[in-house]
């Protein structure tokens, strides 16, 4: 037999799912009804479907599963998780799937939402707290000056707006609002990414 | 009732359906005395609401027949209907059950001629039909009734078509002043067999069961397709009475899902392939019938029925569990959504009428029991307790030839305590 023919039928990459993915050991519970995909108010935007990724991963697609852009797709809207017949907790599964693609550096470059969530994830852990001002300000410049810009004067009345209703003060641009302990939440996030890289084998 | 009739070597069979009536049979037949209560007023359960059994499309009024010849012909078992049990307790050998008996209104002259049907005016929801249409208050339950006597509804005792019906009847058979009776029996051994119900359609929120009026359950259909049901045998739209041509059926509508029914329910399979033999035969060539699916389950011997099914140019299978209906007010049309498991393609069909094969939910779910009764995770009699056992659909989901089968196994289980009960009390 040849070394292809034997490859396609191994399951390494559903045993890598399973060990390294969060909630990633329920793949292998999925029948294949479709009520996840059906159900999903983003459905058509997907490239590939909960259903598929499923089966993807079952049948050893690595390169095209962590590639995909469709577990970036999910708003957490969590109809799938509701409907599934076997209560497999859909949403996380999308979402370690995306986490972990992201860890390995092989998700879609520039996708809006993976890109959203490092800025706000990187703006967060500064200080402890969200930066408006500042992460709406990478939000807008995360696609060069002169489309920051447009978007700026485009978001301009919501930002007085918000200015107004004291949601967004000026003064963050200066540093802004912090957690008391900033050398305690630092030493909680090096705790956490220990235990998230020995759980998701990262671990040096 | 005399006390006398029941002993502690007497069986008590809970239910009358095709389960206990086997029970029931197989006991008497071993000369054990046997009591069978059913709380309709007819014997046959949801076996004579059948149009065709699968998969030799034969009626089933020929397997009850047979035996509703047994049961006339052995003098061994008596049948009670409107007959609940309330309560039992004992031990082994030992029972007391209480029974509650509801009043039929008619006594036993009644001939069943039907002259208080024709007196009375009221209409009530057809049960036996599912609630699709209506029949009069005094009525008899369906064709293959037995016994074949009428009922009164309590609806119309004290109201001027009760008193019509008293004074149509020619042979005095209608006594309105009847009153629900309690008795209480001594039985040495119990057989549960108390059958199932369709699920609850309209909790399967997504497929609009309780809006759509096109969107109807397998049982409502197999009533539609029976000459004696609703539409006369015409397979036609609730809405609008348009002929229904393109007919989808939706498999695993509440079973095997942790948030309805967690079992799979065996029988829907292949009633849904049955139906779809029923659309070739109303509509021909014309016909087309759609079995949205997860996987079919059709076990050992039905394979043959499911290759045939599968030969049928009028039937075509979708590999998917259908996501949502809606339906379309205009046309009447009822829209499926969903996506195919097979090249994970998204669909929007328009179909005729939408048949949901509903799951098989235990009939006791929810009913208060006796503490030896213990119940599995799907509300299946798991044990029964030394003296009592469950028999047919009480046990799991089963099509009538495995309940048969299920319902003698328990049945001998019974006659062994009774054995043992007598040879005890002679030593």
């Amino acid at each position: 037999m040849s070394e292809q023919a034997t490859a396609r039928y191994t399951n390494d990459f559903l045993r890598e799912v399973e060990k390294n993915v969060e909630e990633g050991h329920w793949v292998k519970m999925c029948m294949q009804c479709g009520v996840c995909a059906g159900s999903c108010p983003l459905g058509s935007a997907w490239a590939h479907p909960p259903q598929e990724i499923f089966m993807m991963i079952r049948a050893g697609k690595r390169e095209e599963v962590l590639t995909s852009d469709s577990m970036w797709m999910c708003t957490s809207c969590y109809n799938c998780m509701v409907r599934c017949p076997r209560q497999l907790p859909i949403t996380h599964i999308m979402h370690g799937l995306a986490n972990y693609a992201h860890r390995l550096g092989l998700s879609p470059k520039g996708q809006p939402t993976q890109a959203t969530a490092t800025l706000f994830w990187n703006n967060l852990i500064k200080k402890g707290r969200v930066n408006e001002l500042t992460f709406s300000l990478a939000l807008y410049f995360k696609d060069g000056f002169v489309q920051g810009i447009k978007n700026a004067l485009n978001m301009q009345a919501v930002g007085f707006g918000l200015m107004k209703a004291k949601r967004l003060n000026p003064m963050e641009i200066l540093g802004g609002h912090a957690v008391k302990d900033q050398a305690g939440l630092k030493a909680m996030i090096a705790k956490a990414r220990e235990i998230e890289d020995r759980k998701k084998g990262f671990a040096k | 009732m005399s006390a006398s009739i029941a002993t502690n070597q007497t069986i008590l069979v809970v239910g009358g359906g095709i389960s206990g009536m086997t029970a029931a049979l197989e006991a008497a037949e071993c000369g054990k005395q046997v009591i069978l209560a059913e709380k309709l007023p007819t014997l046959g359960g949801r076996t004579a609401l059948l149009y065709r059994y699968f998969p030799k499309m034969c009626h089933p009024v020929c397997g009850l027949e047979i035996n509703l010849r047994r049961l006339k012909g052995n003098r061994n078992v008596r049948v009670l209907t409107m007959a609940e049990v309330s309560a039992i307790s004992g031990t082994r050998g030992d029972y007391t059950a209480t029974l509650k008996i509801a009043p039929r209104y008619v006594n036993e002259k009644c001939t069943g001629c039907g002259d208080c049907g024709k007196a009375v005016t009221a209409e009530i929801p057809n049960p036996f039909n599912y609630g699709l249409d209506k029949m009069k208050a005094a009525y008899l339950p369906h064709g293959m009734a037995y016994p074949q006597r009428y009922v009164l509804d309590p609806s119309i005792v004290g109201t001027p078509d009760g008193e019509a019906a008293k004074a149509a009847c020619k042979v005095g058979a209608i006594d309105l002043g009847m009153q629900e009776e309690t008795i209480e029996l001594k039985v040495g051994a119990v057989v549960w067999a108390t059958g199932w119900k369709p699920y609850d359609a309209a909790k399967i929120q997504p497929y609009g069961y309780d809006r759509f009026a096109n969107v109807i359950t397998s049982v409502e259909f197999e009533r539609m397709c029976d000459p004696h049901g609703p539409t006369g045998g015409k397979i036609l739209r609730p809405s609008d009475g348009k002929e229904a041509k393109n007919v989808a059926f939706i498999q695993c509508a509440g079973s095997r899902d942790e948030n309805h029914l967690r079992h799979c329910s065996r029988i829907c399979c292949m009633a849904s392939l049955k139906q779809t033999q029923y659309v070739r035969e109303a509509w021909g060539d014309e016909g087309k019938s759609t079995i949205y699916y997860i996987d079919i389950r059709a076990i050992d011997r039905f394979e043959d029925f499911y290759q045939m099914v599968q030969r049928d140019s009028t039937v075509s299978f979708i590999k998917s569990k259908v996501a949502k209906i809606v339906q379309d007010e205009k046309t009447g049309d009822v829209v499926l959504h969903g996506v195919d498991t097979e090249g994970y393609k998204r669909y929007a069909t328009p179909h005729d009428l939408a048949v949901l094969a509903v799951g098989m939910e235990p009939s006791i779910k929810g009913v208060s029991l006796p503490a030896d009764i213990v119940l599995d995770s799907s509300g299946f009699i798991e044990t029964a307790g030394d003296g009592m056992f469950s028999a047919g659909c009480a046990t799991n989901a089963l099509d009538v030839n495995r309940a048969v089968q299920n319902a003698t196994a328990a049945s001998l289980r019974a006659i062994q305590v009774i054995n043992k009960t007598a040879s005890m009390e002679k030593a």
